[in-house]
């Protein structure tokens, strides 16, 4: 009990505080009966000011109830000491001695009457929502996410095999008869009431968000999609909506295939993998369907209308690498997946009489799947493939698209075994022995081993020095492809309920970021799978006249800024995240605010501090940043982007490897690209 | 020795003089409930009589003192009584704190404890628990005797020695007893007057106390028989020793439990009669709406004659507390209420509430209260920084008076007076009130909506106009802060309760209250006024709940049970049954009927702020500052305790077994629950401010 009382005020700590009064010579006795008096006068103090903590209704003890206490004493109270959150007190040490000490700026008078006058704060706002409706809470935005993740696992098992564990605030009435029945089990987890578990109704709202999100993914609009990508990667409580989702993945690739179209199916492909992106959803229970979808996307032997002209290698490479995904995060001893899809890779590549393409996808996947996969199943082919490559490129039959076809199979194949090689292969390297060993490949994937091995050298002198995370990175570096937050930039301002992709209200932005201001600026960097991804973002926030919030859900989030808009957000939210820069972003090293008035609209975006390296591909408005911390220095541009690859995840996912060729941006893949390796 | 609440009274009121006088009458009538089990009426009344006058004089306020003297047939006390009385007030403080003097052997006191402890442990299982009790109070008078003797070593020593082994709940208060550790800081502690100038109450059956006599017979320690008869209360009854779950269940008030005649008295909390409004209504009617009045008059007559029929035994005659008369506008308020209650949905276990929840964003200042109007269609917030906003919920802007040429020139007979008296000009979708000078913590509507009260930490109650938006008055009276204010369901009559232990009921036109309500021994720190208006419920502090009769002050239940402070209260539609909560984070359910706690329901994780019944009583919904809404199936222990109504059971705290209540809970993202009122139709409003990050 008596060591959680405060500790007492020392006779020392009296008499420091004497002296800075002027008084001297303070007996031993007075300080020590001060000090006493001191504490309890303290204490005392302390304890009133934690009943205005409790009429304040507040968890915080705050300097203002300090005061009050204080005045209810009878003392005179601190005047301006304010402090909202923290009490603004440093702590040093040294010499033996702890001190905590209150920094007192000195402030130019000057300064503060020449500067100009801040904003005008935003004004109160009162602002409804349904909490609860007949009560079974609603998933909206002003409505935390009604399940969490682990939950959603236990509700995907059948009903009679979930003993869910009582809420600690008691159980469930036993069976509550007539309505719950009719609308499924009802269930409580950790004493928030669960919708039941085979609820298939959306409201009305789901329903149009639900209309809202796949137009605007398959719609021509290229930065709606990016909102509703963005939407589908980080908005909780979607899982309601799962089923709906891979539905129309599903029967959009099936449909689409039939067509060739390939951007409704590279759109269909961004959509899965924002969907894979949200850590709140569990998707394990529609692989069913997902899973034939992106086999396709990878595998079909026709994606595009013109095979020699369109860029269906990128969809192509895109799938694969959510396949591989799929199969690293979902692949279990029940399911198999990874087994089952290498079993599909290789039986194609067996069939002599595969299409060039599907070929060309069967590799990619394979290359996807790992290094075990790619030191297994691919280098004991690159000689076979070798060979098939020669034929085509040198061969009598001069075809353009099967040429091209070669050309890609040839650069996957040296960006994918040749990091894998330096590794298991002894050096030094010999072209000749590489022709022996591999035929026609062998010169090309010397070459390019040599580049991987001076790169993992120099990882490998880095790791040395930095922490061994960074080693981990090295080596296994697909492995980090994380579920990282897209990274996508948005440019536009369109509320996912707003057709016009033109902002026409806000008349100022604002921007708020809801990280501490320690930590730096928002990085695409690459979490480990198993911790959250730090959501750092910039949310602009538009400031419209408190007049201009009504009722509807899109306008009153924008005004009342912090309820709404919090990075956690259901369904609609408006935010707009930034994490990249306008402009080029290789450059300043400061966060830079950039404003645009264009026709009186103001934007402010920021840009991302570069502390490393950046690769940045421009693409018309929007960009990219790749920011390389640890590893790839010095490697930028000579090719061999292993480290590259595995920092900047998030973007590899989304770009291709071919990025050499500007057809991407036609492709409708937006978003970064690392740089290509020069072969 | 004084009775501590007239003490308290007395220096509270030490600015005024009125107020004194006031705190005079209050006092006279307020410790009839309290004193039952005490010495000697008469002998005590005239020490309470001989302090207030020497109170009096030695603040110089001659007026008073005459008139107290006039009133209570006392000769002119210059002359004679003055010496001696001089004495016992000089020596006011140290004569109450020497009876800690003792000559006894103190740093036996560990060995005595340990004594009592041991043989507490060792008695009979059925005995174990009441006497359990013991220990906290003997610990505490313990420990103070040590300081007060200035034995601090031997103190500190047995303060860290025993004080774990005592209940959680007490920890609180031995934290503040922690930090007196001289004789000196003994004066001037709130807790510390408080523990020794009254008695600790206990109860415990015939049977315990016999075996505590046996013991104390064997084991002569004189110093703890002293402490035995000085400072603690023993309130013995006949029947089966209690268990461990019925003491803890009402054990935990800051002074013991409550005794058990002050539970005795009769409360009439049933609902007077519905005034007959049949005949101005309908007049109100036609005038009002045309088209659907044959039905609704239909409805209407319905209606009151089922209320005419039901006359509850146990309500109040409807002259007992004079209150305003009702206005034609109330009546057609009355009848509107009615109408919409027409519309109610029936809750209950199976048809859980819709809920509504009001979020304050952008509020850069703490948001400290929330009141809404009886009708959900005006919201008043309290910030921490003084000011005071309302908003309107229903479409109907808000709007303020003409000014005085304008109104002038109006036709003051026309039917819609009212709405021409507003200038459409001024609508507003909320008002700002400037005024207070500190954090404002409470908010409440005027069921009329036309006023609005707030009380602050600067210790005043301020009464505003919601046509004006301006302030009518400043009540002054607590002197420190005053944490909730309300008023009272016909209008007119309010209550406030505030730092200062006393609860005053005022009326708006009085400057001065009207009654005093003291006895709390420590902070009051919520207000229901009971919805027939004869009675006030206050939550303190102390950790208990009390009722008081606004006829004559008298408190006429006290109810203990919480852990730690109350924060909120809540009145059945019925008036009998009261919910409590507060910081212990339970919601307790209490029959008025008999001040007997019916069902203690767990389940928050934060403190409690409010509480609310639905309109017919069946479902009770709490929320607190851990973001969450929970809902409880009250009608479940209301159905319980029906069939066991007799009164041989009541002695015995017995908590009525209902398994779990809760029907349901809701979490809001991020924003605490400061406010829940359930609407004419049983929607669920919520209100609170969302805090960033």
């Amino acid at each position: 009990m008596s060591d959680r009382v405060l500790p007492d005020v020392t006779a020392e700590s009296i008499k420091v505080i004497a002296e800075s009064a002027g008084i001297g010579q303070l007996p031993d006795e007075a300080a020590a009966a001060l000090a006493e008096d001191a504490t309890y006068r303290l204490k005392q103090i302390t304890q009133e000011a934690v009943k205005f903590m409790h009429h304040g209704k507040r968890r915080k003890l705050s300097t203002a109830d300090f005061d009050n206490a204080l005045k209810l004493k009878n003392v005179e109270p601190l005047y301006g000491f304010h402090a909202e959150e923290h009490i603004p007190f440093r702590f040093a040490s040294g010499g033996g001695r702890e001190l905590h000490f209150y920094e007192e700026k000195e402030v130019e008078l000057g300064d503060i009457i020449n500067a100009p006058l801040p904003r005008i704060p935003l004004d109160v706002n009162l602002k409804a929502h349904w909490l609860a409706i007949e009560g079974v809470q609603p998933s909206i935005p002003e409505n935390p996410p009604p399940v969490p993740k682990e939950d959603q696992h236990a509700a995907d098992r059948p009903p009679g095999v979930t003993a869910k564990p009582s809420g600690k605030d008691g159980t469930k009435p036993a069976g509550k008869p007539g309505k719950a029945e009719v609308k499924g089990l009802p269930s409580e987890v950790a004493g928030v009431k669960l919708k039941p578990v085979l609820t298939h109704e959306l409201s009305v709202e789901q329903q149009l968000y639900y209309r809202e999100i796949t137009e605007a993914c398959v719609g021509s609009c290229e930065s709606r999609r990016a909102e509703a990508l963005q939407s589908l990667a980080t908005d909780p409580g979607l899982h309601q909506m799962i089923p709906r989702f891979s539905t129309f993945v599903c029967e959009g690739v099936r449909v689409n295939v039939v067509q060739s179209n390939l951007a409704l199916l590279i759109y269909l492909m961004r959509m899965v993998k924002a969907l894979m992106d949200n850590t709140t959803l569990h998707l394990e229970k529609y692989l069913h369907e997902v899973i034939p979808a992106v086999a396709t996307c990878i595998l079909s032997k026709q994606l595009c209308q013109r095979p020699d002209v369109d860029n269906h290698w990128a969809l192509r490479d895109f799938a694969a690498r959510l396949m591989g995904n799929m199969c690293r995060n979902f692949s279990s001893n029940i399911n198999n997946i990874q087994s089952r899809m290498t079993k599909t890779y290789t039986k194609i590549l067996h069939d002599e009489q595969s299409h060039l393409a599907t070929r060309y996808g069967a590799l990619a996947g394979l290359a996807e799947m790992g290094h075990d996969v790619v030191k297994s199943l691919l280098i004991p082919k690159l000689k076979e493939e070798g060979e098939k490559v020669k034929m085509l490129m040198e061969g009598p039959v001069h075809n353009s698209v099967d040429k091209t076809a070669a050309e890609h199979i040839r650069a996957l194949l040296l960006k994918h075994c040749a990091p894998v090689l330096a590794k298991i292969r002894p050096g030094p390297d010999n072209q000749e022995q590489y022709k022996t060993d591999f035929g026609h490949l062998g010169p090309l994937l010397c070459a390019h081993v040599v580049k991987a091995r001076q790169q993992q050298q120099q990882q490998q002198l880095q790791a040395t020095t930095t922490t061994a995370a960074a080693a981990s990175v090295v080596q296994r570096p697909t492995l980090q492809i994380p579920q990282g937050r897209a990274s996508a930039v948005l440019s536009a301002m369109a509320a996912p309920r707003t057709p016009t992709p033109q902002p026409t209200t806000p008349s100022l932005l604002t921007i708020s970021r809801p990280s501490t201001p320690a930590n730096p600026p928002s990085t695409p960097t690459t979490p480990t799978p198993g911790t959250p991804n730090p959501q750092t973002k910039y949310i602009i926030v538009s400031t419209t006249k408190a007049s201009t919030s009504t009722t509807l859900p899109s306008t009153s989030t924008i005004s009342s800024s912090g309820l709404a808009s919090s990075s956690s957000s259901a369904a609609s939210t408006i935010v707009k995240f930034v994490s990249a820069a306008q402009g080029s972003a290789s450059g300043g090293s400061e966060p830079r605010v950039l404003a645009q008035l264009p026709s009186g609209q103001k934007y402010v975006v920021v840009s991302v501090p570069s502390s490393g390296q950046t690769t940045t591909t421009s693409q018309g408005k929007t960009q990219a940043v790749v920011m390389v911390k640890s590893e790839g220095q010095g490697s930028q541009g000579q090719g061999s982007n292993t480290g590259i690859t595995s920092a900047a995840g998030t973007l590899a996912q989304l770009a291709t490897s071919s990025s050499q060729d500007s057809t991407k941006s036609s492709t409708g893949l937006q978003g970064g690209a690392t740089p290509k390796p020069n072969s | 020795m004084a009775d501590p609440n007239r003490t308290v009274v007395v220096t509270d009121g030490s600015n005024d003089a009125s107020t004194v006088s006031g705190a005079a009458t209050g006092v006279q009538s307020s410790p009839k409930g309290e004193k039952g089990a005490g010495t000697d009426p008469s002998k005590m009344d005239q020490q309470t009589l001989a302090a207030v006058l020497q109170f009096l004089k030695n603040n110089k306020l001659k007026d008073a003192e005459a008139a107290l003297r006039r009133e209570a047939k006392l000769p002119d006390g210059n002359g004679d009584s003055s010496g001696s009385s001089r004495v016992a007030t000089s020596g006011e403080v140290s004569s109450v704190l020497s009876a800690y003097e003792s000559e006894g052997d103190l740093a036996r006191y560990c060995e005595y404890y340990n004594s009592l402890s041991s043989f507490i442990e060792s008695s009979l299982d059925a005995h174990k628990h009441e006497l359990g009790c013991l220990l906290y109070p003997v610990f505490i008078h313990m420990y103070l005797q040590l300081v007060y003797n200035r034995h601090e070593k031997e103190a500190h020593k047995f303060f860290n020695r025993f004080s774990v082994e005592q209940e959680d709940w007490h920890q609180e208060d031995l934290r503040t007893l922690s930090t007196v550790k001289t004789r000196e800081q003994m004066e001037g502690n709130d807790l510390m007057d408080t523990f020794r100038s009254s008695k600790f109450v206990l109860r415990m059956s015939r049977d315990s106390y016999q075996s505590l006599r046996r013991y104390l017979k064997q084991n002569e320690h004189r110093e703890l028989l002293s402490i035995l008869q000085d400072h603690l209360f023993i309130d013995v009854f006949d029947g089966v020793p209690r268990n461990r779950e019925q003491v803890q269940a009402t054990s935990g008030a800051m002074m013991g439990e409550a005794r058990r005649d002050a539970n005795k008295v009769k409360v009439l909390y049933g609902l007077p009669k519905e005034p007959d409004i049949n005949v101005p209504l309908d007049d109100d009617d036609e005038g009002a709406e045309g088209e659907d009045k044959p039905k609704k008059k239909k409805q209407k007559k319905d209606l009151l004659l089922n209320k005419n029929k039901k006359a509850d035994p146990n309500a109040p005659p409807p002259s007992r507390i004079p209150l305003p008369e009702l206005k034609d506008a109330d009546k057609l308020e009355k009848v509107l209420s009615w109408k919409e209650g027409l519309k109610r949905v029936p809750l209950g276990r199976e048809n859980l509430p819709s809920i509504c929840f009001y979020t304050l964003a952008n509020a850069y200042q703490n948001v400290s209260a929330v009141g809404v109007s009886e009708d959900s269609s005006l919201l008043a917030a309290g910030f921490e920084d003084s000011n005071v906003r309302v908003w309107s919920l229903s479409p109907q802007r808000l709007r303020t008076m003409r000014n005085a040429s304008e109104l002038d020139q109006l036709d003051k007979e026309a039917d819609d007076i009212v709405e021409r008296m507003m200038d459409e000009k001024t609508a507003a979708d909320s008002w700002l009130l400037h005024g207070h000078t500190g954090p404002v913590y409470a908010t409440s509507f005027s069921p009329d909506r036309e006023q609005l009260l707030t009380s602050s930490e600067d210790g005043t109650v301020r009464l505003w106009s919601l046509h004006t938006y301006s302030n009518l008055v400043v009540y002054k009276g607590h002197n420190y802060p005053v944490w909730d204010v309300q008023f009272s369901p016909t209008g007119y009559y309010f209550v406030s309760g505030g730092h200062d232990r006393v609860a005053r009921l005022w009326g708006t036109d009085q400057f001065q209250p009207i009654r005093m309500f003291v006895g709390h021994y420590s902070d009051v720190t919520c207000i229901q006024y009971h919805p027939n208006s004869n009675y006030v419920a206050t939550g303190s502090s102390d950790r208990t709940v009390r009722l008081w009769d606004v006829l004559n002050g008298n408190c006429v239940r006290v109810m203990t049970g919480h852990k730690a402070a109350v924060h909120t209260l809540a009145w059945s539609p019925d008036g009998r049954y009261l919910a409590s909560a507060g910081v212990d984070k339970n919601v307790l359910l209490w029959d008025i009927a008999y001040g007997r706690l019916l069902a203690e329901m767990k389940g928050h994780t934060d403190p409690i702020y409010s509480l609310c019944f639905s309109r017919e009583g069946s479902i009770l919904a709490s929320g607190g500052i851990d973001n969450t809404v929970k809902i409880w199936d009250v009608q479940k222990v209301f159905e319980e305790i029906a069939g066991s109504d007799d009164l041989t059971s009541l002695d015995r705290a017995s908590l009525v077994e209902v398994g779990s209540l809760l029907l349901g809970s809701f979490q809001t993202k991020a924003t605490p629950v400061l406010k829940l009122h359930f609407s004419h139709r049983n929607l669920l409003l919520g209100c609170g401010r969302y805090q960033h990050s």
